[in-house]
């Protein structure tokens, strides 16, 4: 990030450790260390070698499902990268470390470059050099015009071409130019731009939040925490700053391609919102779409998914109703065949579980059943019913979409033949053994919404942008130096050019070449030598 | 034209392209078999030659200053020709693509298209830099690994045409995908004339044969240098910029971790370290060719490997559907209407 300090003394020291110096040198000696070029190279590669984990191991920030499988199944292993924090790379303190030690040492470079940068662009193009041939870059030829003559057109080519003259060429054979000053610049733009970028993510992952729900279509949200079902939020975040937004679900379109090659498959979704700001004001109508968020003063609104919610009702042994409503089914691939469970834990006298898949489409293929396409044709429910303790009365946890088996019997028919429940909208079964009786009333739909605040997003958005425009200039901006010389030769005057890069990846020889077509084709025209 | 005949000829277009590539190959065979004893004259015998001008020499022309023998010459022209026709033929196949789809669309929705598209930039590019850096050297490598990267979409990768799924279906996928795609082929150019420098500064002093036909290493390196200069702004914008306006839009944050995105990131990180290696530590020549390779297998792990290696990935458009979301959990993912390019 910087050039490395050439400090004579450092030099002398036959090894690279601090000198037996005290501390404030001991300090000096670190800080330049840190904001070497070399350091600042070695931290830009771990930073890429440091991100790798966190694209190989399921990170909990990503997918916690993920996570928790995977660490389920490596029980050895998980504990040694808990410690290592290898699931959540990019909050770790090894990887924070080393972004932290990068910007410290890009901010060590930044100070001093600006610092050099503003005393360079106060200066006047160095002289030309004595001997201009020794130059890598360099051309002469000769002319019968007078030395004053041809330094006053390399003043008028130069000018031209957007060159820094030396203010005072102090009546000399020579000009000197030069251009390029913005590379710099640029340079300088992109590295404060890089700390802009991380002062507007930081107070994204700090203040902000990002939470799901799932929204039965005609039901609503409103927005506090205890409405959603999972939240992450920012380590500064505070739950009363969320925007006292809420909206209902209308309504949710699908439309289904019917034919063609794509047969089955779902093409837009557009859930129909009305939402209000605030509780008093106005309700607004919004269709929600992929790809169209609704944004609510600074928080957004996604819709991410959705699904079919079957409505069944389980009535207990002595008739009571002991389950009723719309149930979550979880889409299992793109045909939406999806998984559902449904607990009735005050059924009598023994709780009552379900769990199984529900068909949209459903089909007999060589007495499989088939779930043909997303789209409801033929819906069919197809569950295992189950008796027993199903584990919820322990205070224990337990997520809404698997059933507790351990402690529970599957039924079966009285003649010990499998029994499931199979059903169609409308349709009645009783379970075996007096349990019960469980009914397909109809389907509904949900929706996975995602409401997220991220503040600070423009911020970070600006800051890349800054560095783009800084990156541009700091590779295409070519800092250049030029000279010409004129001066009585053996045939006339004799014109020297040479020129000196200051970046790589220029044609300086063909400038070279452009400078003297200039100058040779201006030759006979008038120029003002007394300018 | 029905869609079906669009996609009968973007599958025709492609395989005449491989063929064309192919007998491109053949004549860049013959040009360099032809030329394997007759000794190449090194620059720096050119240098001499002009007089009064380090100008004209150091404009970086790679030019040999010998003629080509005839035989070797009309073979160079030829390939040329050859391999423009087929990146005609490629750029068909790849336009009857966008168009057999309903409704027409960009023709990069899966990793069969991605590659098509991948490889058809990868040509292009090399044949409007081919007079500027002279690149007649570089036709037989470009020409070989388009060959067999378009082998491996039809064998492995193909795909029938089919609708976007919803979460591309955004201007963003225009924007995010040309400027990334043009970024990779940039990049893998760059890559090839940082493997040949590196050939060539093992053996500088060769007289005959391919690796003495190259440029001297200085032009090689610096023609990689320009490649990466002109790539990374571009993958910049297209990893650093539309990138995360899209994911915002699609998937409500637009830093997501994601493994297409750490690896994108990383290679960022890593042609930025290049750039900045050369701009203030003087890497040239062979750290800096080395990073630069490191720098394109990251690149290409990204647009192939991690589609394969990854199944968390958002990105994924290879693994087969979403599956298995089974909920554990009580935030399930439903079925992701939201996994993109």
């Amino acid at each position: 990030m910087t050039t490395l300090p050439t400090d004579p003394g450092f030099q002398e020291t036959p090894e690279r450790r601090p000198p037996d110096l005290g501390f404030r040198e001991l300090l000096r000696w670190a800080w330049r260390q840190l904001t070497s070029m070399r350091t600042a190279l070695v931290l830009l590669l771990l930073l890429a070698l440091a991100a790798i984990p966190g694209s190989v191991i399921p990170q909990e920030g990503v997918d916690s499902l993920k996570t928790s499988q995977w660490q389920d199944a490596h029980p050895t292993l998980t504990p040694v990268y808990e410690r290592l924090g290898l699931f959540s790379v990019y909050d770790s303190p090894w990887f924070s470390a080393i972004y932290l030690l990068l910007m410290v040492s890009l901010v060590g470079c930044i100070l001093p470059r600006t610092a050099v940068y503003w005393r360079a662009l106060r200066a006047a193009p160095p002289r030309a050099p004595r001997n201009l041939s020794r130059l890598p870059q360099h051309t002469a030829y000769s002319t019968q015009e007078e030395p004053e003559v041809v330094l006053a057109r390399a003043r008028e080519v130069l000018r031209g071409r957007r060159y820094r003259l030396a203010t005072d060429p102090g009546g000399g054979d020579s000009v000197a130019a030069e251009r390029g000053y913005l590379r710099e610049a640029g340079n300088l733009l992109f590295h404060v731009s890089v700390l802009i970028v991380l002062v507007g993510f930081a107070v994204g992952s700090l203040f902000g939040y990002k939470g799901g729900v799932i929204v039965v279509v005609g039901n609503g949200f409103a927005n506090n925490l205890t409405q959603y079902d999972d939240f992450s939020p920012g380590s500064l975040f505070d739950p009363a700053r969320m925007e006292p937004f809420s909206f209902t679900i209308d309504d949710f379109d699908v439309e289904w391609v019917t034919e063609g090659r794509a047969q089955g498959m779902a093409r837009s979704f557009v859930s129909h919102l009305t939402y209000q700001t605030s509780p008093d004001a106005a309700p607004q109508r919004y269709d929600l779409k992929v790809n169209h968020p609704l944004t609510v003063g600074g928080t957004d609104v996604f819709l991410i998914g959705h699904g079919y919610a079957p409505v069944i009702t389980v009535r207990d042994g002595n008739g009571e109703v002991a389950y009723s409503g719309p149930t979550i089914f979880l889409p299992q691939d793109k045909s939406f065949l999806s998984f559902g469970v449904v607990k009735a834990p005050d059924a009598e006298p023994t709780q009552i579980g379900l769990e199984g898949l529900f068909y949209p489409t459903y089909l007999k293929v060589d007495g499989d059943p088939v779930n043909v396409m997303g789209d409801l044709k033929n819906p069919t429910l197809s569950m295992l019913a189950y008796t027993g303790d199903l584990g919820l009365d322990d205070g224990k946890p337990q997520s809404v979409y698997v059933l507790d088996k351990s402690r529970a019997t599957r039924l079966v028919k009285p003649d010990g033949s499998m029994f499931r429940v199979d059903l169609q909208p409308g349709q009645t079964i009783q379970l075996p053994e007096g349990a019960g009786s469980v009914s397909f009333d109809g389907v509904e739909r949900w929706n996975r919404i995602q409401i997220s605040r991220t503040p600070g997003k423009y911020v970070a958005l600006l800051g890349v942008v800054l560095a783009l425009l800084g990156l541009l200039g700091s590779l295409f901006i070519r800092p250049r130096r030029i000279w010409v010389r004129a001066r009585p030769g053996e045939e006339g005057t004799l014109v020297e050019v040479g020129g000196l890069d200051r970046s790589e990846g220029g044609d300086l020889a063909a400038v070279l070449a452009g400078i003297v077509t200039a100058l040779r084709e201006g030759e006979g025209q008038k120029v003002d030598v007394h300018e | 034209m029905s869609d079906a005949a669009w996609e009968t000829l973007s599958n025709q277009a492609v395989a005449v392209a491989g063929v064309v590539y192919f007998l491109a190959l053949l004549a860049y065979v013959v040009e360099w078999s032809g030329l394997r004893r007759v000794p190449a004259v090194s620059e720096s015998a050119v240098a001499g030659a002009s007089v009064g001008g380090s100008v004209a020499v150091a404009t970086g022309g790679p030019a040999p200053a010998t003629p080509l023998p005839q035989r070797s010459a009309m073979f160079e022209r030829l390939g040329l020709l050859l391999t423009a026709i087929a990146c005609g033929f490629h750029g068909v196949a790849l336009l009857a693509r966008g168009l057999a789809a309903d409704p027409n669309r960009v023709p990069w929705g899966n990793m069969y298209e991605f590659t098509l598209a991948g490889t058809f930039f990868v040509t292009l590019i090399f044949l409007v830099l081919y007079r500027r850096f002279q690149l007649s050297w570089l036709g037989p490598i470009v020409v070989s690994f388009v060959l067999a990267l378009l082998m491996v979409a039809v064998l492995w990768l193909y795909d029938p045409v089919a609708p976007l799924t919803e979460a591309l279906n955004s201007p963003w996928l225009v924007i995010h995908v040309v400027s990334a795609v043009l970024a990779t082929g940039a990049f893998t150019l760059g890559g090839f004339t940082s493997v040949l420098y590196l050939v060539k500064d093992r053996r500088p002093d060769a007289t005959t044969g391919y690796v003495a036909r190259l440029p001297q290493p200085a032009t090689l390196d610096q023609i990689s240098y320009r490649l990466h200069a002109f790539g990374f702004p571009v993958w910049t914008f297209a990893v650093l910029i539309t990138g995360p306006i899209w994911a915002h839009q699609a998937w409500s944050s637009y830093w997501n971790w994601d493994p297409k995105e750490v690896w994108a990131f990383i290679t960022w990180v890593v042609y930025a370290a290049y750039l900045h290696a050369r701009a203030t530590a003087g890497w040239k020549g062979r750290k800096a060719a080395w990073l630069a390779l490191v720098g394109v297998a990251t690149l290409w792990f990204n647009f192939i490997g991690v589609n394969y290696f990854s199944t968390t990935s958002q990105h994924s458009y290879a693994a087969p559907a979403v599956v298995g979301r089974v909920a554990l959990s009580d935030s399930p993912g439903g079925e992701s209407l939201t996994s993109q390019g």
